[in-house]
Parts: C-alpha cells; sequence; structure tokens
C-alpha cells in the first residue's frame, strides 16, 4: 500500500532519506548477523542496527510528525535511549554466557578464564 | 510529486526492513548453537521496532509508538532471560 503524510517538499526529501539510509545500514547489519564465522563476530553485526540504523529512522519520524503537528514532537527519543541504553547490556550478557559455556565445554579457541595467567 | 517519492521511499524502507527480518529469522532457525539463536531473536525485534516506526511515518499516527515502546521492553527483558538461562541454566535463582 503506498501512502504518505502531506508534508512539505524539504521535509519529505529529508525524511524519505532518513528513513531509507536507516534501512539500508539495519540491512547491512543483519546481512552480517547472516554471513560473519563465528558468535563473536556475529554478535557484533546487529549493533550497526540498533544505534545508527535506529537513530537515523527515529530522527525521520521526529522530523515528520514535528512537521505535521506544528510543535516540537521529540517523544522518539525515549525509544532511542532505551535501546541505547539496553543493547550493549544484553550483548555482554550473552557474549559471557556464550563464553561460560564454550569454556564448560572444553573448547580450546576461546581465551581460558583470567585467573590462572600471571 | 515529493510525497509520491516519499511514499515509494518508506515502502522501500519497509521492503529492506524485511529483509533484515529475514536474515535474523534465519539466524533464529539455523544457528548452530543456542546463543546464536538468542542473538538472532534479539536482532528481530530491534528490526521490528523499526519496523513499526516507519509505519507509523506512513500513517501518520502516534499508535505506532507505544506498541514500538512494549516490544522494546519485552524484547530487553527476554533477551536478558534467555542469556541469564544460558549462563545458569535456570532464570531465577
Amino acid at each position: 500500500m503506498i501512502q504518505a503524510p502531506d508534508l512539505p517538499a524539504w521535509a519529505a526529501l529529508l525524511t524519505a532519506l532518513f528513513v531509507v539510509a536507516g534501512a539500508a545500514i539495519t540491512l547491512i547489519g543483519s546481512l552480517g548477523l547472516l554471513r560473519l564465522d563465528s558468535f563473536y563476530e556475529r554478535v557484533h553485526a546487529p549493533t550497526l542496527g540498533s544505534t545508527l540504523g535506529m537513530a537515523s529512522i527515529l530522527l525521520a519520524s521526529m522530523l515528520c510528525f514535528s512537521v505535521l503537528q506544528s510543535r516540537l514532537v521529540i517523544h522518539e527519543i525515549l525509544i532511542g535511549v532505551f535501546v541505547t541504553l539496553t543493547t550493549p547490556v544484553t550483548f555482554m550478557l550473552l557474549a559471557r554466557a556464550a563464553l561460560y559455556r564454550d569454556r564448560s565445554a572444553g573448547d580450546e579457541t576461546v581465551p581460558p578464564d583470567g585467573q590462572d595467567v600471571p | 510529486m515529493s510525497n509520491l517519492l516519499l511514499a515509494w521511499c518508506i515502502t522501500f524502507a519497509q521492503v529492506l526492513l524485511g529483509l533484515a527480518m529475514t536474515c535474523a529469522i534465519w539466524r533464529l532457525l539455523r544457528g548452530p548453537r543456542a546463543q546464536d539463536r538468542v542473538l538472532g531473536l534479539d536482532t528481530l525485534y530491534v528490526n521490528t521496532m523499526l519496523l513499526l516506526v516507519t509505519f507509523g511515518i506512513q500513517t501518520g499516527r502516534t499508535l505506532y509508538y507505544e506498541a514500538t515502546l512494549i516490544i522494546g521492553l519485552l524484547g530487553f527483558a527476554s533477551t536478558v532471560a534467555l542469556a541469564k538461562f544460558l549462563m545458569r541454566g535456570e532464570v531465577i535463582e
């Protein structure tokens, strides 16, 4: 279904640019999730979508609603702050869990526990 | 003219986000180990949030914003719970 809100030309062009850029960056991050080899490389890729891709699309949304309602609409910042705070926490927890599982499985490719290193 | 361009650009962006969600679902279904599946789930919900924001721009309604916040909250809680489960074997000790 092809539709768009009724925006002036400059706002429509800026919104289109930010939306397409954010979606393309998110797609690149998800392709990295598909293509990279080990788990520790793959855990880096989706952060591209959850930082720059998300910021770009939220900027487009803020611009669109601010022009539509003729006032400053910035409640999307709440989503941005929330995702920016939670993504590192979840990926750190996940990487530590994966490291623990690999060590307890006796995998030789992961670095050993740091306690017996001088 | 510029509104038609905006409409096509939003639809194109939604197709791109759909492809990104397909990548995440592929990793969720095929991931060799459990941590890859959790990573795919996390990517899937972030991409879904972005897709809902583009639906909000397309229709001009603020209804989608609240759905986006709820998906973000529940996705964070679920990923933390799954990572805890992978670490300890149980969620609440």
